[in-house]
């Protein structure tokens, strides 16, 4: 793990560093053109910002209306009968929605489980090949102004949930 | 044309299918009402209505932190990818990935700048960069939209490159490892293989339905 860490912890001071240098080397103004791309970035986040509030606000609002726990009880003795562990619903409801959100509940189910459980390591692999798919989408269309979806949401959520079923089937076959 | 008409005529199939796709196009309205409309129904029946008062400006503020948090990364990655186009070196970079991402993207012209700017952004997503990712998407929106000729409706370009972009094609689960790792998990590094394999295989699934939606809706 430590050279992995190393790695990434490398990449993206190396990436500026060759940047610059290059820059410098192709007689390119550095400071001027870095200004002057940083520049756009207030226009951008101008346009996504009611795109986020919107999405933060229902968010919130569903968590704290209780309503997953009734979800997640009403759930939990179909789940177990398929062999999947229950604790992985709220996960699986909570991760399209918000990032900061899943990785306390991904946190919760470590600790309560313990790391090396069914339930973990279901919770760890969906972790790792879900998105915030409404973060994502609310950020990239609010970026340049697009409303109209098509059949994007129906697409994305289909594929969350195909995603959710292969990462319950991967842990099966890899970790069990 | 109402529903009525596609009920009355009994036209069943292909075109049903297809109404009741535009029909739920709007999906993220639909989302955002059940969203909304249940959290406060439920609040109000099971009398959490203190706890979401706080949420909902919670909620509000929580837009607000992220937006200048992305503020400040965007700013930065557009000040760093403006040296790398001024400089030339993005044709270097983009020359070597060039091949696959225009056999994915068969409706930009190899020669668009949405191609470079959709390169770097699956390259930092698959390096686990959420922080370099989240703005180089943003301008592959931009050079996306630029040729969209309607600027409001989506084209399937950029359903194509949202599609991959929430599949999360990703090398290392950094963040999922250190916490199993921090937790004290006998083997973190375990999940790394399985988690590629999901993610691949879910990506590709997701890129089949969303040529499959295309086909019924063509």
């Amino acid at each position: 793990m430590k050279p992995l860490t190393l790695f990434s912890q490398m990449i993206i001071p190396c990436f500026i560093l060759l940047t610059v240098l290059y820059g410098a080397y192709k007689k390119v103004r550095v400071y001027d053109c870095f200004v002057s791309g940083a520049k756009e970035g207030l226009t951008v986040v101008l346009h996504i910002f009611p795109y986020l509030l919107a999405i933060f606000v229902a968010v919130k609002a569903f968590q704290a209306s209780g309503i997953l726990e009734y979800i997640a009880a009403g759930a939990s003795s179909l789940l177990i009968s398929y062999g999947v562990p229950p604790e992985v619903l709220s996960l699986a409801v909570v991760k399209p929605l918000s990032g900061s959100a899943s990785t306390a509940i991904f946190t919760d189910i470590v600790k309560t489980t313990g790391p090396d459980s069914t339930a973990s390591k279901t919770a760890g692999v969906i972790m790792g090949s879900a998105e915030t798919t409404f973060y994502v989408i609310a950020v990239y269309l609010g970026a340049v102004g697009i409303r109209k979806t098509r059949y994007l949401v129906p697409v994305c959520v289909i594929a969350d949930t195909i995603g959710i079923i292969i990462a319950v089937i991967v842990v099966k076959l890899f970790l069990e | 044309m109402m529903l009525s008409d596609y009920v009355c005529d009994g036209r069943f199939g292909r075109n049903n299918v297809r109404y009741c796709i535009t029909l739920w196009g709007d999906l993220m309205n639909v989302i955002w009402f059940v969203l909304i409309a249940v959290s406060i129904a439920g609040a109000l029946i099971s009398g959490h209505t203190e706890p979401l008062t706080k949420a909902l400006f919670d909620g509000a503020r929580a837009a607000v932190d992220i937006s200048l948090f992305l503020l400040g990364i965007i700013s930065l990655w557009l000040g760093v990818t403006k040296i790398i186009e001024e400089s030339g070196l993005i044709h270097r970079i983009s020359h070597f990935f060039k091949p696959i991402i225009t056999s994915i993207f068969r409706s930009v012209p190899p020669d668009h700048p949405a191609i470079t700017s959709i390169t770097l952004n699956l390259l930092a997503n698959f390096f686990g960069l959420g922080n370099a990712a989240t703005p180089l998407g943003i301008k592959a929106m931009q050079d996306l939209q630029t040729l969209n000729r309607d600027k409001e409706t989506i084209t399937f370009a950029m359903m194509l490159f949202i599609v991959l972009n929430t599949a999360s094609i990703q090398f290392i689960p950094f963040t999922v490892v250190g916490i199993l790792s921090e937790l004290g998990s006998a083997q973190p590094s375990a999940i790394v293989v399985p988690t590629l394999c999901a993610t691949v295989v879910s990506a590709a699934c997701a890129v089949l339905v969303l040529l499959l939606f295309r086909k019924i809706m063509r």
